[in-house]
């Protein structure tokens, strides 16, 4: 809400000098924040001149300018001041008044003006349009004062006769406090902040009871039981001159509060609106035929607004009928048939109050957020719409030449505010402020509430214009306001003892404690992929279930991911294109994983307020697809780069499956690294990482033919790890079993077997095969060449010996690799290399 | 071989000699050598030791005693003479094993957490000093847990405000959480009372990426719901977290707000005493005493008990606690920015 300062001034008592900080400063005090300031933007001299003479200049450009004498006055020290001056435009005659910025002065623009050459002369200044003032996008010519139906001194500041010199400060309303969407309802919160007197709008116009116009209530379908209208009052004023000028004081009065002016008759309207929160609809009288009937529209009518669209009404819409037909869908917009135009003169003012959740409806359903449906939405005071109808027959007949006629009519069905109990203990146990009956009475009162005693405490009637207060809390809030939030003191409370780290938080925690240690950097990458990534990077075979969003900023990235691997690379990419070329890349998040078959959602929501039951709950909690946490990582460029005696080590499957064993260790799951494959992954290059028989993820090397199609390199390491499962399947305890101390015999084996059988493979046999005796086995050699037949390697392994109750002899040892050999020949045809 | 006599000017000659040698050695190979010519089987001073049985009775102790000094100090010089050569050996090979120390290769690779996380992370560690735990839901959650439990109704402005990404079909009443408050809802739920605990994590709206908005951001949101609790209680656990983030003259503003789901609702501002450019106050979160009406959503009796509930932007306490304009740099994943927080936030 903008609110210029000498509106407000109109209604309660404002420092002559006060700026904007010291406006937004009490209405902050509040509970009304701070937003802008607007200004004109215009420094002067800028002043009112005359026409003396001008003669017509044709130009070699094709256009033909006026090089005009304008007497600009006594003010600026003799009489006359002639200046010669240049302007474009032709919309004058001679002995017009006019707008003349001087040398010195600035527009809006910034746009300052000097004594200039051109076209041959001196310009002297400047005569201004509308648009250079910053009054509106009239530029088609000079502003002649004439059309604002001034005829001011020459040399007058135009800058004050025009109201360039008035400010706004903007406040944001919060959606419960409709009423400060008015400049009576923020007149009223600044004397709330700074004890100002506050004098009432709404008091300062008298209602007629208007009658003659029937209204007819036909509401048969209210929305949550609530009717569509509590209020509607009508007056007419006939005679209303169309060719009457908006006075500069309403224009840029709407101007600084962001409303364009239109014409007269629109502009009381809105100027009314702003001013008491009443919104107003104008009809042409003359375009209605007969009385009002409010109702419910029907299935598949449809309907022209004023704004000339053709809109498809929903059952819910409320329409306003005269007895032809539909004139108005009610409190949003009214209908082009009886819109206001440049010959009206009878005009029919229509001020109603309409149910906030029926405006809501209709607003959203249309995408027509008026600034009437913003004030219903939010809720109007239904006791404005009678002062608000007087409001703007008052102004037509100051105005606008009308004559208010005793034609209307007045329905008010509005619902009393009920009183709420307040317990006299109440706010200071909410608070923790001990406030005096008097600060809690004063403040209610204030606000515009009633306070009665009651056998407890009081009973509190809140004023027609509050409609959010509906419970003892809102009035503990509006006395806190306005005592001021500051009182309140600041106490640490004290929680009972709690058990700190969940084992998932500790672990995941460790988690990227220990990836971030081990070299790689963090990041956080949007959840949101196309449906191609999901499809690819999702599952090793594709077919990944997703969920979409429905209103997604891209629409080429309307699915959420099921991976973190299309994250991982994006953010890969925007890296190499900065020039950054070894990354190692990590993830901690979630992906959201529907399960084939299952359907998500929930029917109907439970309405607020309550708890529902067991049942309706566990289906709440069941409507969501499993999220589980998963880490990922990405390896491009070099791990370790080259230096002086240090030759490059590029990265890729070896990062990957060592962070896949960082993460397996930190969560103290037991991780197994077989042969795997994946569609994104290099075929010969896969790992499936298992914990016993459940696959945890995968580790491997993206597919080129993919990588070439990124941009990347041809070698990208990945590792995805489903964390949630991997923390799952890690040990929950640890039984530590004594350290032994005694020495422990070492042999190397080197065995030959086939190409085909994975290293990995033969260390599990030859650990099962060597019995309790081992104590740690890791492989040292892969030889293939001279001595080992064609199709064959020969692999050794280290292994080292020890028993916990006695010194291992050799033999001992020899003993259990000879059963462990024994082991590898029968299951791999193993042969010891001689 | 002609026999020298044993005599005391032989004995002292054949020393000299060695000693000399053993003195001239400048490297052990040169040692060896004198040891081996003046110490061997074939030296001077052996061949006295091996005459020595030919000496008269009478003059054998004599002899022997001459022959055993000499060959005793040349004992001790080479003793001596291969300690210093050791040293100075060990000295030249350290000295020939140098590197320039600003070049060694490096194997290390600098990881860095997100400053995010690590502040969402800090963050919560003040809250479980306190007893506090540390909460946590789903990121895709059920609209009734986003809203109507946290007293929006559906058909209030407040709910439109929310800018919420909704999931397909949006009568599914499926959506991408606008807040952590579902997770209030949740653990007044699941817990027992009385509840402490703040949520941080990932929130959506639809905002455009720009240089103050992302539509994927994080917040912390705490609540406290027991009996007795006040709006000075809430106060006093915001200027706590204040203090352990920004230093002990941190303190907390309070001014008049709405939220659906707390009333009083109050706007909080932190005096950060050690900002950049000077101590200011910094517009931080939303905060308020508990709505009633989300109690009754869990089946908590608001006349019994009642709480405060408190939550801010981890992003935005990033950027003015650490001093940085740009949103972007947070999303975009350049490995730089998280690089200059490493571990440390």
């Amino acid at each position: 809400m903008r609110v210029p300062i000498s509106w407000l001034r109109e209604f309660v008592d404002v420092p002559a000098d006060v700026t904007d900080e010291d406006v937004h400063a009490a209405l902050v005090k509040v509970g009304l924040e701070e937003e802008d300031v607007h200004r004109f933007e215009v420094t002067g001299p800028v002043v009112v001149g005359q026409v003396l003479s001008f003669t017509p200049e044709p130009q070699t450009n094709g256009k033909t300018i006026n090089w005009c004498q304008v007497d600009v006055g006594v003010s600026t020290g003799s009489t006359p001041d002639i200046r010669g001056i240049v302007c474009g435009a032709h919309n004058f005659a001679v002995g017009d008044k006019v707008v003349v910025s001087l040398p010195g002065a600035v527009l809006p623009g910034p746009f300052p003006i000097a004594a200039r050459q051109t076209y041959g002369h001196t310009s002297d200044g400047m005569i201004a349009s509308a648009r250079e003032l910053g009054l509106g996008d009239e530029h088609d010519g000079i502003l002649l004062l004439k059309t604002l139906g001034l005829d001011p001194e020459l040399g007058t500041d135009a800058i004050h006769l025009l109201g360039l010199d008035d400010f706004a400060v903007e406040v944001n309303v919060t959606p419960d406090r409709g009423y400060a969407l008015s400049i009576r309802g923020i007149a009223r919160e600044y004397a709330n902040s700074t004890g100002a007197a506050f004098r009432d709008p709404a008091a300062a116009v008298t209602p007629v009871d208007a009658s003659g116009f029937s209204v007819t209530i036909a509401d048969d379908a209210p929305i949550r039981g609530k009717a569509g209208v509590s209020v509607f009052m009508s007056r007419v004023v006939r005679g209303v001159d169309p060719s009457r000028p908006t006075p500069p004081w309403m224009v840029s009065r709407l101007l600084l509060a962001g409303i364009r002016s239109i014409s007269l008759v629109v502009d009381i309207s809105n100027y009314v609106m702003l001013e008491i929160g009443q919104p107003i609809h104008a009809y042409d009288l003359d375009k209605i035929n007969g009385g009002f009937t409010i109702r419910r529209a029907k299935a598949g009518e449809k309907f022209e607004t004023l704004d000339g669209q053709v809109r498809a009404l929903d059952v819910q819409d409320l329409l306003i009928d005269d007895a032809s037909g539909p004139v108005g869908l009610a409190g949003v917009m009214g209908g082009a048939s009886t819109e206001i135009s440049g010959t009206t003169t009878n005009v029919l003012v229509e001020a109603g109050n309409w149910e906030a959740i029926t405006i809501a409806r209709t607003a959203r359903r249309h995408k027509l957020w008026s600034e009437a449906a913003r004030r219903y939405e939010r809720g109007v005071d239904p006791k404005v719409a009678a002062p608000g109808a007087a409001r703007v027959v008052q102004l037509l007949e100051q105005l606008a030449g009308g004559t208010a006629d005793p034609l209307g009519s007045v329905y008010d069905a509005s619902v009393p505010p009920q009183p709420i109990g307040l317990p006299e203990r109440y706010i200071a146990n909410i608070i923790g402020v001990e406030y005096s009956a008097d600060e809690i009475t004063d403040s209610l009162a204030a606000i515009g509430a009633t306070v009665e005693l009651s056998e407890d405490g009081w009973k509190v009637t809140p004023p027609t214009w509050r409609t959010d207060l509906d419970d003892k809390s809102t009035l503990a809030e509006e006395v806190a306001r306005i005592v001021g939030y500051d009182r309140i003191p600041s106490i640490l409370p004290v929680a009972p003892p709690g058990r700190g780290l969940t084992r998932e938080q500790r672990l995941r925690r460790s988690t990227a404690n220990g990836l971030a240690a081990a070299g790689l950097t963090e990041v956080l990458a949007y959840p949101f992929v196309s449906q191609a990534s999901n499809d690819l990077f999702g599952s090793p075979a594709g077919g990944t279930p997703a969920i979409k969003l429905a209103n997604p900023l891209d629409p080429d990235a309307a699915w959420l991911r099921t991976s973190l691997w299309p994250g991982l690379i994006a953010v890969a990419r925007r890296n190499l294109s900065r020039g950054l070329t070894d990354l190692a890349l990590f993830e901690l998040g979630t992906v959201v994983r529907p399960v084939a078959g299952t359907a998500y959602g929930s029917g109907p929501l439970p309405v607020g307020a309550a708890r529902p039951s067991d049942d309706v709950l566990g289906a709440l909690r069941a409507s969501i697809p499993p999220q589980p946490w998963h880490v990922g990582a990405l390896f491009l460029g070099d791990a370790i780069t080259k230096q002086p005696g240090q030759a490059a080590v590029g990265g890729g499957l070896a990062d990957a499956l060592d962070a896949a064993r960082q993460v397996a260790s930190t969560v103290a799951a037991p991780l197994s690294i077989v042969t795997g494959s994946h569609q994104a992954l290099h075929p010969g290059r896969t790992a499936e990482l298992r914990v016993g028989d459940r696959v945890v993820g995968y580790a491997g090397e993206l597919l080129p033919s993919i990588a070439a199609d990124l941009d990347l390199p041809r070698v990208v390491g990945l590792l995805e790890l489903d964390l949630d499962a991997l923390m799952g399947l890690g040990r929950k305890d640890v039984a530590a079993t004594p350290i032994a101390s005694l020495p422990a015999a070492t042999q190397d084996v080197s065995l030959v077997v086939a190409e085909s059988v994975r290293a990995g493979e033969l260390l599990a046999i030859l650990v099962e095969g060597a019995g309790e005796l081992l104590e740690h086995a890791t492989l040292v050699d892969d030889y293939r060449g001279p001595g080992i037949p064609d199709g064959s390697k020969s692999l050794t392994f280290a292994l080292r010996f020890r028993a916990s109750d006695r010194t291992l002899t050799q033999a001992e040892a020899t003993a259990a690799k000879t059963a462990a050999v024994t082991l590898a020949a029968a299951r791999v045809g193993a042969t010891l290399r001689e | 071989m002609p026999e020298t006599p044993i005599t005391e000017a032989s004995v002292a000659a054949a020393t000299d000699a060695a000693i000399a040698a053993i003195s001239a050695a400048t490297t052990m190979s040169e040692l060896r050598s004198a040891r081996s010519s003046h110490a061997g089987e074939a030296s001077a001073l052996a061949q006295f030791n091996a005459s020595l049985k030919a000496v008269p009775a009478d003059e054998r102790a004599a002899a022997g005693k001459l022959v055993g000094q000499g060959r005793a100090a040349v004992g001790q010089a080479l003793a001596s003479r291969e300690a210093e050569l050791a040293v100075a050996e060990e000295s030249a090979r350290l000295g020939a094993e140098a590197v320039d120390v600003t070049a060694v290769p490096s194997r290390w690779r600098a990881g860095a957490r997100h400053p995010l996380t690590l502040l969402m992370d800090y963050m919560s560690d003040v809250f479980v000093g306190m007893g506090w735990e540390v909460a946590e839901g789903p990121e895709l959650e059920n609209e009734w847990f986003n809203f109507d439990a946290m007293n929006f109704d559906e058909d209030h402005p407040a709910r439109a405000m929310q800018d919420t990404f909704f999931v397909d079909p949006v009568d599914s009443h499926l959506l991408l959480r606008t807040h952590t408050s579902p997770v209030q809802i949740r653990s007044l739920l699941e817990r027992p009372l009385p509840v402490y605990v703040v949520a941080p994590g990932k929130v959506f709206r639809t905002d455009e990426l720009d240089a103050t908005h992302t539509p994927v951001f994080h917040q912390l949101e705490g609540i406290a719901i027991d009996r007795g609790l006040t709006m000075a209680n809430l106060r006093g656990t915001l200027e706590h977290l204040a203090r352990a983030m920004f230093g002990d003259d941190a303190k907390i503003r309070l001014r008049p707000n709405y939220f659906p789901f707390t009333e009083p609702s109050a706007e909080m501002d932190v005096w950060q005493p050690n900002a950049k450019g000077g101590a200011r106050w910094v517009e931080w979160g939303g905060c308020g005493m508990v709505n009633p009406n989300v109690l009754r959503a869990a089946g908590i009796d608001p006349d019994e008990y009642q709480g405060f509930a408190f939550g801010m932007g981890i992003e935005r306490t990033l950027q003015f606690r650490n001093g940085m304009n740009d949103m972007r740099d947070m999303v975009e994943g350049d490995v730089r920015f998280s690089q200059q927080f490493g571990m440390v936030v």
